[in-house]
């Protein structure tokens, strides 16, 4: 089962919970998504035995065989290809690696090169199996390094994916297939306001969803109550507590902190388990009848 | 000689646009007989390269120099390989920027003005993390 941790607004624990839910569990296996600054290597400190650089495709073309036809620059969704005059510029930064250019150039004068835009960690820290992706400084596209981690998930094993913040490309990379997913908010109106961007995100693409609702006790009641109103699941409620504060600014893991939440992270994946078993008996009943 | 300013609108007494990627209208004028042809960039609701595509279209069109507010780095790069002068930090009217360029009292620029994704507003552009 794979169980993905996101919300609409950063800092509002994703790595928290997603690092607590790991270590309350076990032997899973851990994706920190995050790749443009994957932070959960913190609070794991794993031995990295493996690095895998990853690239994309991004074209090369050549000059002698061009007829500055434009085909190619007119085709790039991302105008990663100018053509000026005789001349034909290349934006690899702003190329998504499609092979379209390469595809349409009449004159076979495009082909296509890898180039580096980031790497894939794997370690392990204790029981758990502990994969993450790096995007290189500089470098505009996660997605690829995102796809590329989630590759490498253990049909055997419960993975748990540490989302990047908000409800753009990244994220959508990481929960795209996955079985649940929480959402991390906290009890703001900028939680909120956030929130909604996210659960309008996974009814969107249909990913089933819950909320955990992080810093419990600052703000007020408007995120219950929108929950309430939406039929949104409140999975768990984690109490603004200081010390967990604390710990995280010293790389110490919430359940590290406060051993009680582990009990409670254990109960917030059983009711995932049981949501997502219970969808899939829904889904096979659909079947059946139709 | 044609030159391109970057406007807000489709006449010579349109404020210029500051942005050049991403501005509403590109004007491309004859600083002789200050007539014109106005041309809506279509780059303006790009993907991504708004930059890249904007400059295409102004070299397409034979425009020699760029009037604008700011450039940012890849429609910088595309625009000095076509070998077109960039003139940034303008503002005012399309017509007083063309008379500025006439006088001769304007400097080329050569580095952009600004950084990636400048004329996105809030948010940053398309390819962006968050």
């Amino acid at each position: 089962m794979k169980i993905a941790v996101a919300s609409g607004k950063g800092g509002t624990g994703k790595t928290t919970v997603s690092v607590s839910l790991a270590l309350s569990l076990g032997s899973v296996q851990f994706l920190d998504c995050d790749v443009e600054e994957p932070n959960a290597a913190l609070f794991f400190k794993p031995k990295i035995g493996e690095e895998l650089p990853v690239g994309i495709s991004v074209p090369e073309v050549n000059e002698k065989l061009c007829s500055h036809c434009k085909k190619c620059s007119e085709l790039c969704a991302f105008n990663a290809l100018v053509v000026l005059g005789t001349k034909v510029l290349l934006f690899p930064e702003l190329c998504h690696g499609c092979g379209g250019c390469t595809y349409i150039c009449p004159e076979k004068a495009i082909t296509e090169h890898d180039r580096t835009i980031g790497v894939i960690q794997r370690g392990a820290a204790g029981p758990i199996d502990f994969i993450q992706g790096i995007l290189n400084v500089g470098e505009p596209m996660a997605p690829p390094i995102i796809a590329r981690a989630r590759a490498m998930a253990d049909p055997k094993k419960t993975v748990i994916l540490d989302a990047p913040p908000g409800t753009s490309c990244p994220v959508i990379e990481t929960v795209r297939d996955v079985d649940y997913c929480i959402l991390v908010t906290e009890p703001t109106p900028f939680g909120l306001h956030d929130l909604h961007l996210a659960v309008e995100t996974m009814r969107q693409i249909s990913v089933p969803f819950g909320v955990v609702v992080n810093c419990w006790g600052i703000g007020n009641d408007a995120v219950e109550k929108y929950c309430a109103r939406e039929q949104i699941d409140i999975l768990l409620k984690i109490p603004w507590d200081r010390a967990i504060a604390e710990g995280y600014s010293r790389g110490e893991p919430a359940v590290s902190v406060v051993p009680e939440l582990k009990k409670e992270f254990q109960k917030l994946y059983t009711t995932i388990s049981q949501t997502c078993h219970k969808a899939r008996i829904h889904e096979a009943v659909d079947h059946y009848q139709r | 000689m044609k030159i391109c300013v970057s406007a807000t609108g489709a006449d010579l007494s349109a404020s210029l646009d500051p942005r050049f990627g991403r501005c509403r209208m590109f004007l491309f004028v004859d600083p002789e007989n200050m007539t014109f042809d106005a041309v809506t960039n279509p780059a303006l609701s790009a993907d991504g390269g708004a930059g890249t595509q904007a400059a295409q279209l102004v070299a397409g069109n034979g425009a020699r120099a760029v009037l604008t507010g700011n450039v940012g780095p890849n429609a910088f790069t595309a625009l000095d390989a076509a070998g077109i002068e960039i003139y940034t930090g303008l503002s005012g009217s399309v017509q007083a920027a063309v008379e500025q360029f006439k006088k001769g009292e304007l400097q080329t620029t050569s580095s952009p003005s600004v950084e990636s994704h400048a004329g996105m507003g809030r948010g940053g552009g398309a390819g962006k993390g968050r």
